[in-house]
């Protein structure tokens, strides 16, 4: 039987589990986040093509046509949550404690003006936004995933007037998941190699690269979906779903 | 043009921080000094030109003049670094502010006390082989010999020099005062490298596993950024915490 005195004698793994589990949510977020994106900017190809994307994301057997489980998507949504709301707690850990903390913080950064110095005030401020914003935008998926395709995810947009929500979001998860993996990558040394000052130059250029790419993917995608829900809101078919007049979303 | 036939140097600004706690009421201020500049101009040379030719009361220290003996550590123009290895060339606008480094005790201007940091850190490491054989040595009998990869890479983490540049730029040191910092990571680094050393994981992992050792460690990077000796401390920290998360 494990005694008390165990647990003051040896020190306990709890530490080591928890910034393991923060590295592990980060990373499964982190890489949910870039699919997602790549996925919602079908809308870049088609109408159709967001239509075909979602009904797969559904489990449809044929995506071609009417069919699926929203449930799916529900599901998927309230998991995502769940591992939102762990990394969330875990990196919390790492906010000050107190004003002395902050304050302490904030002069190092202003002192020392060094990149990854303040990468760490950006990822506080990204993941504290996205803590509100980013448990909204879940909670409504979550609820309404009998609602997702090309008009009425528009219609999110322009006419529930959540645009700036997404705005936001999109540049916070962004900005956030990017540093946050290749800090990731850096914390545990995965592709140090021979050189890990070479890698880490090298993650550092991948990762201007990437946060470019998406965000500007996500700009595009962003402003695809306003102009159809604007579209829709003038053409009197809001709430409709797309292809209503000669089909449906699903 | 000087009398030696050299061209005049630029004049350069040095803003640097007064204080001394010793004495009752002294407040501490920037006082800005003109140095005109020399050919290979350090930081340290300037110092001791302020010091001899216009402020004989200013504190700072230095002992080798050749960054091997860390005493010299200070915030030049916002990050810790050697006066002895900085030259002023360095900075073309000619502004250069000195400040002592955080993090430590300040004895006056840009002078702090490392060492007492630095022994609370090598008796937390405690940074000394652990066998039975080095508790009775017998000096009778030769030490065993030393593959020299193995004796290269003890060398490679032994080269601190203890200046406190890791511990200044450290953000997550700054913010927890208990943190152990990059300088007893490489303790532990080089200690974890030396076979003659009996100390296992477990071992290492009730000096560095918890969120004062290398789960508290935000990997922000000061302390690779800012070592003068250009220590591994970034592949060093990430390769503890891989092998402490499995201890």
């Amino acid at each position: 039987m494990k005694s008390l005195l165990d647990d003051q004698v040896r020190k306990s793994r709890v530490p080591a589990r928890l910034d393991w589990w923060q590295s592990a949510t980060g990373l499964l977020l982190g890489l949910f986040m870039w699919t997602h994106l790549l996925l919602v900017s079908s809308i870049l190809i088609s109408k159709d093509a967001m239509l075909y994307v979602t009904r797969l994301l559904e489990g449809s057997t044929n995506p071609s046509e009417e069919g699926g489980h929203p449930i799916l998507v529900s599901g998927a949504a309230i998991a995502i949550f769940v591992l939102f709301v762990v990394h969330a707690g875990l990196a919390m850990r790492k906010f000050p404690a107190n004003w002395k903390q902050w304050r302490t913080m904030r002069s190092h950064m202003k002192m020392m003006k060094h990149g990854e110095t303040s990468q760490w005030w950006v990822q506080a401020v990204t993941g504290f936004i996205m803590f509100f914003l980013g448990s909204a935008h879940l909670i409504i998926i979550a609820s309404n995933a009998d609602k997702i395709g090309p008009g009425l995810s528009s219609d999110r947009f322009w006419s529930w007037g959540l645009w700036p929500l997404y705005l936001i979001l999109l540049l916070a998860v962004e900005v956030h998941g990017a540093i946050g993996l290749y800090r990731l990558v850096i914390k545990w040394g995965i592709f140090d190699g021979k050189d890990p000052r070479a890698t880490r130059r090298r993650l550092k250029k991948i990762k201007t690269g990437l946060t470019i790419f998406f965000i500007t993917l996500g700009l595009l995608s962003f402003a695809a979906y306003v102009k159809i829900g604007m579209e829709r809101a003038e053409n009197g078919q809001v709430g409709q779903r797309y292809g209503s007049e000669g089909g449906e979303d699903h | 043009m000087t009398t030696n036939g050299q061209p005049k140097g630029r004049t350069l600004v040095f803003n640097i921080l007064r204080f001394n706690p010793q004495e009752k009421g002294d407040k501490p201020r920037m006082v800005r000094y003109e140095v005109e500049e020399a050919p290979g101009m350090t930081i340290f040379i300037a110092l001791n030109h302020i010091r001899e030719q216009m402020e004989p009361s200013l504190q700072f220290d230095f002992v080798c003049r050749a960054g091997i003996c860390g005493s010299c550590g200070m915030v030049i123009n916002g990050r810790p670094d050697l006066a002895c290895r900085t030259l002023t060339t360095k900075f073309p606008e000619g502004e250069i502010t000195l400040m002592p480094l955080p993090a430590f005790e300040l004895i006056g201007d840009l002078s702090v006390n490392t060492g007492e940091f630095m022994r609370s850190v090598a008796e937390r490491v405690e940074s000394w082989i652990h066998s039975e054989e080095a508790k009775a040595p017998d000096l009778d009998v030769l030490e065993e010999r030393m593959d020299p990869d193995t004796a290269d890479a003890i060398y490679e983490l032994d080269r601190c020099i203890e200046c406190g540049c890791c511990i200044s730029a450290c953000g997550t040191l700054r913010m927890r005062e208990k943190f152990l910092g990059a300088r007893g990571f490489m303790s532990v680094a080089r200690f974890m490298a030396d076979p003659r050393d009996d100390r296992t994981d477990a071992d290492w992992y009730e000096v560095i596993g918890d969120d004062d050792g290398v789960f508290g460690c935000m990997t922000l990077l000061g302390c690779e950024d800012t070592c003068p000796k250009d220590l591994p401390h970034q592949a060093k920290i990430a390769y503890l915490r891989r092998r402490m998360v499995k201890a």
